[in-house]
């Protein structure tokens, strides 16, 4: 074996894949789907149970705040997809820019969703309070769901945001470039998914009445 | 294949380090699906080693009615762990992290997997879940007493250390997705050229049916267990009946995961049983597609039955009839399959070597396990037989007396390609047999105590059960024995074996084509496939030990 050979088999073959990279990432936000399904599982099982107190439970939320909310996110998904436009065409700067947009609207997102608990737990709504515990069967469940899966999702959001963080990380790096952004798509693939379940979410909580 | 060339002498992969490190630090920290397989396999063994001596122990206070060595609080942690170690600290992961991992690429004539280092995380992963299991006994609380079921509403009341040994093995199922998704993708891509679907290896036809069944139910568990760890931290209600909650849910969708968790662990060994099958009869498969595609049937219905487990839970007559009928229903593949691996045997020249034996000892004892869940899944005689000892008989015959058996089976098979050492064939046939005894003596006598009435996770028992527990309890020391004893002939086969040849059984799947150990990468160039998988024509170009 010559030199080179003898180097080339030392080091690990350097392999690159971007459509096996896309389908990993669809194959886990699959399971993701499914992680909630789980949850929304429970939610039309006791829906069906306490139709008549989930629809009571369901006037306190604040459908304001949920609509912002709404609206916040799916402003987000859009600059997300425009940081891979824009990345496509190689404008790094404008790429940077609508991360950053994105990463400020999740961080408004969380701010809101902050107001909107702690306003709740003011009220003395939370798990095993006084408050809730003297309230029906189906309005403790409400409510508990309600922690759940919006907490839940919340906590999808802040993974979405460090993910994003180090997304701009490596285009300030170099690490994401025109010729090589698949880490940048699936991130946005991610992000595309936090909002997707908002969107499930906020009719089930915020809107049936 | 490769046309028969035998890739000449290259380093091998225990030689050649995937990163700048050598020693200790070029195993924790590679890329390279062989050393993660082997990583898996040490720790892996481990834990089924633990296992088996806590089984012992159970045993061994079951030898005499009332207390023997421990009382019954102890004896509750102890089924309760022996229960999570053997289903998500061995049987789960057991086939798919090790064979999958190291045999899987090679079979598809890949370089690795199609994310390395997803592996190696999946990898760390599995061992912080362990660990966190491990840590759960020792907090102040004490170890989890719920069963490995971890049936609400007790599962929330009890004050030990549930909530910690739940998150263990949410994070356990976490690495079990990452395999799975790796594994899916790396059967989509990297498939050598002219390796079409039905060129592929059994074996990895049933890993990708795994794989898919991992990334389907694992998350559901997922979800389940995390509303469990919630509810007892915040009190929220779900699944508590005093706030409105339905227990009964928690059941349906532990049971949604968990039964086809049955098929993630049996589908891989049925994998390999095809492999050694064809390889001892010197016979191409019979019926490869029908093979193939009874994996992924298995693995659909399998998602239809799992309210087979609840049958005395509370449930309507006509969902109950429903669910008896579907598992019914599920049989039918295994049946296929196992209808076909006859048939391959049949006008086969046999070679009876201790792969084949393994083989043999599996479809004896999945078999009885096989039929004794038809009688739990018919409704009449699952009302008497449910929590009983039948139980119990019945899920070790076909989780050990399947998974179980070929586990060893497939180490048998291909611990001399992994390490390039040829085992005491004389030992390995011997422990075989008293396997085979042992087993027997241990679980037989449950399936009459559980018809008798003797109803399961009791640590004590009436009189009249005295002499079939005893010789049960005597069969655990010869399965015990055996167990250590295996272990510890391999091992002096690692150090001391004689070198075994890139083909000690004479296969013709890809990795007979490369040299044992593996060099580093596999194939020095990639193979192009022109043979159906077990074509044995090539077997007169092949070097192999006749
Ligand atoms: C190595 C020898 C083994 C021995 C001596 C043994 C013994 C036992 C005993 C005495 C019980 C308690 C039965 C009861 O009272 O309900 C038990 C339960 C169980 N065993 Fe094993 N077993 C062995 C291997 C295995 C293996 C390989 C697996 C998995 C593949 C396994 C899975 C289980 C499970 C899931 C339970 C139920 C635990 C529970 O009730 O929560 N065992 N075993
Ligand atoms: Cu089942």
């Amino acid at each position: 074996m010559t030199n080179s050979q003898q180097a080339a088999a030392n080091l690990h073959h350097v392999h690159r894949d971007d459509v096996g990279a896309r389908m990993g990432m669809w194959l886990f936000l699959f399971t993701e789907v499914l992680l909630f399904g789980g949850l929304f599982l429970a939610y039309s099982v006791y829906r069906y149970d306490y139709h008549e107190q989930f629809r009571l439970a369901a006037m306190d939320l604040n459908t304001g705040i949920g609509t912002l909310n709404t609206i916040i996110l799916l402003t987000s998904s859009l600059t997300v997809a425009l940081s891979i436009a824009a990345m496509q065409k190689n404008n790094k700067f404008l790429s940077m820019v609508m991360l950053f947009f994105t990463l400020a609207l999740a961080l408004f997102f969380m701010i809101n969703k902050y107001f909107e608990w702690s306003g709740h737990i003011a009220e003395g709504l939370y798990p095993k309070s006084p408050e809730l515990l003297n309230m029906k069967n189906g309005e403790i469940i409400f409510y508990g769901l309600y922690y759940v899966m919006t907490g839940l999702h919340g906590l999808h959001v802040l993974i979405g945001m460090v993910v994003l963080s180090f997304m701009l990380f490596f285009i300030a790096k170099g690490k994401i470039t025109p010729e090589n952004y698949v880490k940048l798509e699936n991130a946005g693939l991610y992000w595309h998914l936090v909002d997707l379940i908002w969107i499930f979410l906020f009719p089930l909580f915020y809107l049936i009445h | 294949m490769a046309n028969g060339t035998i890739a000449i002498a290259e380093k091998s992969f225990y030689e050649v380090s995937t990163n700048e490190h050598s020693g200790i630090l070029s195993w924790l920290l590679t890329t390279d699906h062989k050393r993660i397989g082997i990583m898996y396999l040490v720790t892996i063994a481990f834990f089924f080693l633990v296992g088996a001596t806590i089984g012992l122990l159970m045993r061994l206070e079951l030898l005499t009615p009332g207390r023997t060595i421990m009382g019954a609080q102890t004896y509750n942690t102890l089924f309760t762990l022996h229960g999570v170690i053997m289903i998500f600290l061995f049987i789960i992961p057991g086939l798919p992290a090790i064979f999958g991992n190291f045999f899987l690429p090679i079979q598809i004539g890949a370089r690795d997997v199609a994310f390395p280092r997803l592996n190696l995380l999946s990898y760390y992963i599995y061992v912080t879940g362990a660990i966190l299991v491990l840590v759960s006994l020792f907090l102040p609380g004490g170890p989890i007493d719920t069963g490995w079921t971890f049936y609400i509403p007790y599962s929330v009341r009890t004050g030990t250390n549930v909530s910690l040994a739940l998150f263990a093995a949410f994070i356990l199922g976490l690495s079990s997705i990452l395999t799975g998704i790796n594994f899916v993708t790396t059967v989509h891509r990297l498939r050598a050229p002219g390796m079409s679907w039905f060129k592929m290896p059994l074996f990895v036809w049933a890993t990708y049916a795994t794989a898919w069944i991992q990334i389907i139910a694992t998350p559901v568990v997922g979800i389940t267990i995390l509303l469990v760890v919630i509810e007892r931290t915040f009190g929220v209600g779900i699944f508590d009946p005093a706030l409105g909650g339905d227990p009964i849910l928690y059941q349906h969708m532990f049971w949604i995961y968990s039964h086809p968790a049955v098929y993630i662990m049996i589908l891989p060994a049925m994998g390999v049983v095809s492999e050694i099958i064809t390889t001892f009869c010197r016979r191409t498969i019979f019926g490869y597609v029908p093979i193939a595609m009874s994996s992924l049937a298995i693995a659909f219905v399998g998602y239809l039955v799992w309210a087979h487990h609840m049958f005395v839970s509370g449930m309507s007559d006509t969902a109950a009839w429903i669910f008896s009928l579907l598992t019914f229903i599920v049989a039918l593949p295994s049946g296929v399959k196992i209808f076909n691996w006859v048939a391959t045997m049949y006008k086969g020249s046999i070679d009876p070597q201790v792969p084949f034996l393994w083989v043999m000892n599996f479809i004896f004892l999945f078999s009885i396990g096989g039929l004794s869940g038809l009688v739990l899944g018919s409704l009449a005689t699952d009302v008497h037989l449910t929590d009983t000892y039948f139980v119990v008989a019945h899920f070790h015959y076909v989780m050990f007396g399947g998974t179980g058996t070929i586990f060893f089976g497939a180490m048998h098979y291909w611990f001399p390609k992994m390490f390039g050492k040829m085992y005491n064939k004389k030992f390995a046939t011997i422990s075989v047999i008293t396997f085979f005894i042992g087993f027997n003596m241990l679980y037989f006598p449950k399936f009459i105590m559980g018809y008798m009435g003797m109803p399961r996770r009791y640590y004590d028992y009436l009189p009249k059960f005295a002499h079939l527990q005893e010789i049960s309890t005597i069969g655990s020391w010869i399965l015990v024995g055996t167990i250590f004893f295996i272990t510890g002939y391999l091992l002096y086969a690692l150090k001391k074996g004689p070198k075994a040849s890139s083909n000690p059984w004479g296969g013709v799947t890809l990795e007979w084509h490369i040299p044992s150990p593996p060099p580093m990468e596999n194939f020095k160039e990639i193979p192009t496939i022109t043979h159906e998988p077990y074509d044995f024509s090539q077997l007169k170009e092949m070097e192999y030990d006749k």
